[in-house]
C-alpha cells in the first residue's frame, strides 16, 4: 500500500526531534489560547507568523497546525468549566459539558472531550492521508476556468455557513476580493489603490488584516463586556469515565468523528459546522434525547469527536487545492507563501516529506494532547483565573511586536489599528469578518485566473460553463445560494444560529 | 419610510460607500481593457458595482424587515487600544522596545474597567523583560532596546 509508505516518510519526518518540539510547542500554545476565553486561533496563528520566518518551512507548518487542533481540545475545557467557548467550536459543548460539571462530573466530561477528540484525531488523519492524494491528481488537471469556478464554490459555500444575513456575507466577501487587489497588479505592473502610500506597493499584508479585524476587534469587543464567570476549579476528581459512560459515549464519538471528517472536507466547512451538526444529530438518534441540555455525555462527546476531525479534514482542501476552506486555513496558505511554497496539487508531488510529514504530525499531536491535557489539567484550570485585566495588554504587545516585525515599518500597525476600527463596526453591524479574511487571500489568485481563462477562451464567459468539471462547480455553488435563498430554509438556518449562540 | 433595521440601514451604506469608492477611483486611473485582456481596473471596476449593488439590496432589506438596534459603540476601549498600538509603532525607534512596550501596556490598560498602578506595573515589567529577551536576544528582531540617546 503507497499510503502506508507514504505515512513512514511522513513519520520519519515528523519524528524528528526538532520538529516533535515545534509539534508540542505548537499544540501548547494551541491548548493555551483554546483555554484561555477571548484569544481566537485565528488572531494567534496570526501573531506567531513573524516568528516562523525562521524556521524551515515544514517546522512552522507542525507548529501552526499543531496550534490550530490544539485549540479545539483547549476550547473545551473552557466551555466545560466556565460555560464559555474558548473557542467557538466549542459552543455546544457548553450546553452538556458545563452541566455536567455542575452535577459534580466534570472529570469525566473533560476526558470524554479529550478521548473523543483523540479517536477522531486518528481517524481523521487516516482520512486525510487516503483522500488527499486522489484529490491532488484531480486537482492537477485543472486550468484556470476550473480553478476560477472552485473559488467561487468555496467562497459560496464560506458565505452560506456564515452567520446572519446572507447578503451581508456576500458583500464582506466582496470587499476581502477587492482589498485584496491592492498593490502592484501582476500583469499590468500598474500601482493599484496604493494612494502614493509606497508600503501599500506589495498589497496590505494579510497578517495586518487578520490580526486588526480579528485580535483588536476581539479585545476591544471582550472589554465592554463585565460579568462575572462561575469557575468550577475544586470538583474535578474522578477523571474517568464510569463503565456506564463508556457504553454510552462510543456510538457517539463514531458518529461524530465520520460526520465531522465529512464536514471538514467541504469548503467553509471546519470545525465550527462539525461540532455543531454532530450535536444535532445526537439529539435526533439519541436515545437519551431527554437528557440533552442536562448533562448528558453523549452531547460532549459528539461535538467535541467531531470538531476536531473537522479541523483536520480541513486541511485536505487546503493541502490538494491550495483554497483555504476557513480563516484560519487561509493563514495557513499565507504561511505557506511566506515560505516561498505555492499552495496547491503540486506541492504533494514536488515536496513529498512536507506532505506527508505534516499529516503524520497531526497524529503525533493528537497523541502529545491526549498525554499532555489530562495530567495537566489542574494547570489549564489555574490559567482560567487569569484576569482578563492582565491578558489582554500583553496579547496587545505580542500582536504590536509581531506586526511591526513583518516589515520593520510603523505602517503595518497603524494599518492593523485601522483594520481593528473596521472589524469592530462590522461586528457591530454584523457583518461577518472572516468571509472577508477568505475573499481577502483569494482576490489576486481569482482575477489571475480569471484574467487567464478569459485571455484562453477569447473572451467568452461560456468556458465556465462549458468545461465539465468547471460546470459542476459553478452548478453547486448556484444550488447552494439558492437552497439557503429559500424562505423556509432561511428561517430554519436563523434557527440553528440562533440556537448556537 | 421608517428604518425598521439600523444595522442593515448603516451597513448598507458601508457597502454602498467601499463600491462606489472602488468603482470610480478605478475608472478614474486604470484601465479596463477589455473581457479578453482585461486591464488593472477591469476585476476592481466589476467587483466594487457587485459591492454598491449588494449594498443597495442591503439598504432596502433595513426598511422591509425588522432587525435590532446597533449595540452601543464603546469607545474608550476602542479609542485607549488604537492610541496604545499607534504610541507602540512611531515610538519604538525612537524610544526603544522598553519604554514603547511600557507605553503600550499602561494605554491599553487605561482601556479596561479597572485600573491598577500596582499591577499594571509589575505585569509591565514582567512583559518587558519577557520580550527583550525573547524578540530581541532569542528572535534577534532589529528593535532598539533603549531610546536613542541613551546609546
Amino acid at each position: 500500500m503507497e499510503v502506508f509508505s507514504n505515512l513512514l516518510l511522513g513519520f520519519q519526518v515528523a519524528l524528528s526531534p526538532f520538529n516533535v518540539l515545534m509539534c508540542l510547542i505548537g499544540v501548547l500554545l494551541g491548548t493555551l489560547i483554546g483555554v484561555l476565553p477571548g484569544v481566537g486561533p485565528v488572531a494567534t496563528i496570526a501573531m506567531l507568523l513573524p516568528i516562523t520566518f525562521n524556521l524551515s518551512p515544514i517546522a512552522a507548518l507542525i507548529m501552526l497546525a499543531g496550534i490550530y487542533y490544539g485549540a479545539q481540545y483547549g476550547g473545551s475545557t473552557t466551555a466545560i468549566l466556565v460555560n464559555l467557548p474558548g473557542e467557538s467550536s466549542s459552543v455546544v459543548t457548553c450546553l452538556d459539558g458545563y452541566q455536567m460539571a455542575r452535577q459534580g462530573r466534570a472529570g469525566p466530561a473533560l476526558a470524554t472531550a479529550a478521548l473523543a477528540s483523540f479517536f477522531a484525531g486518528c481517524v481523521s488523519t487516516l482520512v486525510v492521508a487516503l483522500f488527499a492524494p486522489p484529490l491532488a491528481e484531480v486537482a492537477l488537471k485543472f486550468g484556470p476556468a476550473e480553478y476560477f469556478s472552485l473559488m467561487v464554490l468555496g467562497l459560496v459555500a464560506a458565505v452560506v455557513l456564515a452567520h446572519g444575513s446572507l447578503l451581508k456575507a456576500i458583500a464582506m466577501v466582496i470587499l476581502g476580493l477587492l482589498l485584496g487587489l491592492v498593490g502592484t497588479d501582476v500583469n499590468s505592473g500598474v500601482l493599484r489603490f496604493a494612494f502614493g502610500i509606497s508600503e501599500l506597493a506589495d498589497g496590505i499584508g494579510f497578517v495586518t488584516v487578520a490580526m486588526g479585524m480579528f485580535g483588536i476587534a476581539e479585545i476591544v469587543g471582550n472589554l465592554e463586556q463585565t460579568g462575572a464567570r462561575e469557575v468550577f476549579t475544586k470538583k474535578v476528581e474522578h477523571l474517568w469515565p464510569t463503565k456506564e459512560d463508556w457504553k454510552r459515549l462510543w456510538a457517539p464519538t463514531l458518529r461524530g468523528t465520520f460526520l465531522g471528517s465529512a464536514l471538514g472536507i467541504l469548503p467553509g466547512g471546519g470545525a465550527l459546522l462539525a461540532s455543531f451538526g454532530a450535536y444535532t444529530l445526537e439529539k435526533k438518534v439519541s436515545r437519551y434525547s431527554h437528557e440533552f441540555g442536562k448533562g448528558a455525555i453523549e452531547g460532549v462527546a459528539a461535538p467535541e469527536s467531531a470538531n476536531n476531525a473537522g479541523a483536520q479534514t480541513s486541511f485536505i482542501p487546503l493541502l490538494t487545492l491550495g483554497i483555504p476552506s476557513n480563516a484560519v486555513m487561509a493563514l495557513m496558505i499565507g504561511a505557506m507563501m511566506i515560505q516561498g511554497i505555492a499552495p496547491g496539487p503540486q506541492v504533494m508531488n514536488e515536496r513529498p516529506q512536507l506532505f506527508w510529514g505534516m499529516i503524520a504530525s497531526m497524529w503525533v499531536g493528537n497523541l502529545m494532547l491526549v498525554i499532555l491535557n489530562l495530567p495537566l489539567i489542574g494547570m489549564w484550570i489555574k490559567l482560567l483565573t487569569v484576569p482578563y485585566r492582565l491578558l489582554y495588554p500583553s496579547i496587545l504587545l505580542f500582536m504590536a511586536i509581531g506586526v511591526f516585525s513583518l516589515s520593520n515599518n510603523p505602517f503595518d500597525v497603524f494599518l492593523m489599528s485601522i483594520f481593528g476600527l473596521l472589524g469592530y463596526v462590522c461586528v457591530k453591524l454584523e457583518c461577518e469578518p472572516a468571509p472577508m479574511i477568505l475573499g481577502f487571500i483569494l482576490g489576486p489568485l481569482m482575477e489571475e485566473n480569471l484574467r487567464r481563462a478569459m485571455l484562453l477562451s477569447r473572451g467568452d464567459p461560456m468556458t465556465f460553463i462549458q468545461k465539465p468539471i468547471s460546470a459542476g462547480f459553478i452548478i453547486a455553488a448556484v444550488i447552494l445560494l439558492v437552497i439557503i435563498a429559500l424562505p423556509a430554509l432561511r428561517r430554519k438556518r436563523s434557527e440553528v444560529f440562533v440556537e448556537e449562540t | 419610510m421608517k428604518i425598521k433595521s439600523q444595522k442593515d440601514f448603516w451597513a448598507g451604506l458601508m457597502f454602498i460607500a467601499f463600491g462606489m469608492f472602488f468603482v470610480v477611483w478605478a475608472q478614474m486611473n486604470y484601465q479596463m481593457g477589455s473581457a479578453v485582456r482585461m486591464g488593472p481596473g477591469y476585476f476592481p471596476s466589476v467587483l466594487g458595482g457587485l459591492l454598491a449593488l449588494l449594498g443597495v439590496l442591503v439598504l432596502i432589506d433595513a426598511f422591509v424587515e425588522e432587525g435590532p438596534e446597533v449595540p452601543t459603540f464603546h469607545f474608550r476601549p476602542l479609542l485607549f487600544i488604537m492610541a496604545s498600538c499607534l504610541a507602540f509603532a512611531y515610538l519604538l525607534k525612537p524610544l526603544g522596545l522598553v519604554l514603547a512596550s511600557a507605553l503600550l501596556i499602561f494605554i491599553g490598560a487605561f482601556g479596561g474597567h479597572e485600573f491598577k498602578w500596582k499591577e499594571v506595573t509589575i505585569l509591565t515589567v514582567v512583559l518587558v523583560i519577557f520580550s527583550v529577551l525573547v524578540f530581541v536576544k532569542g528572535l534577534t528582531l532589529p528593535f532598539p532596546i533603549w531610546p536613542e540617546f541613551m546609546e
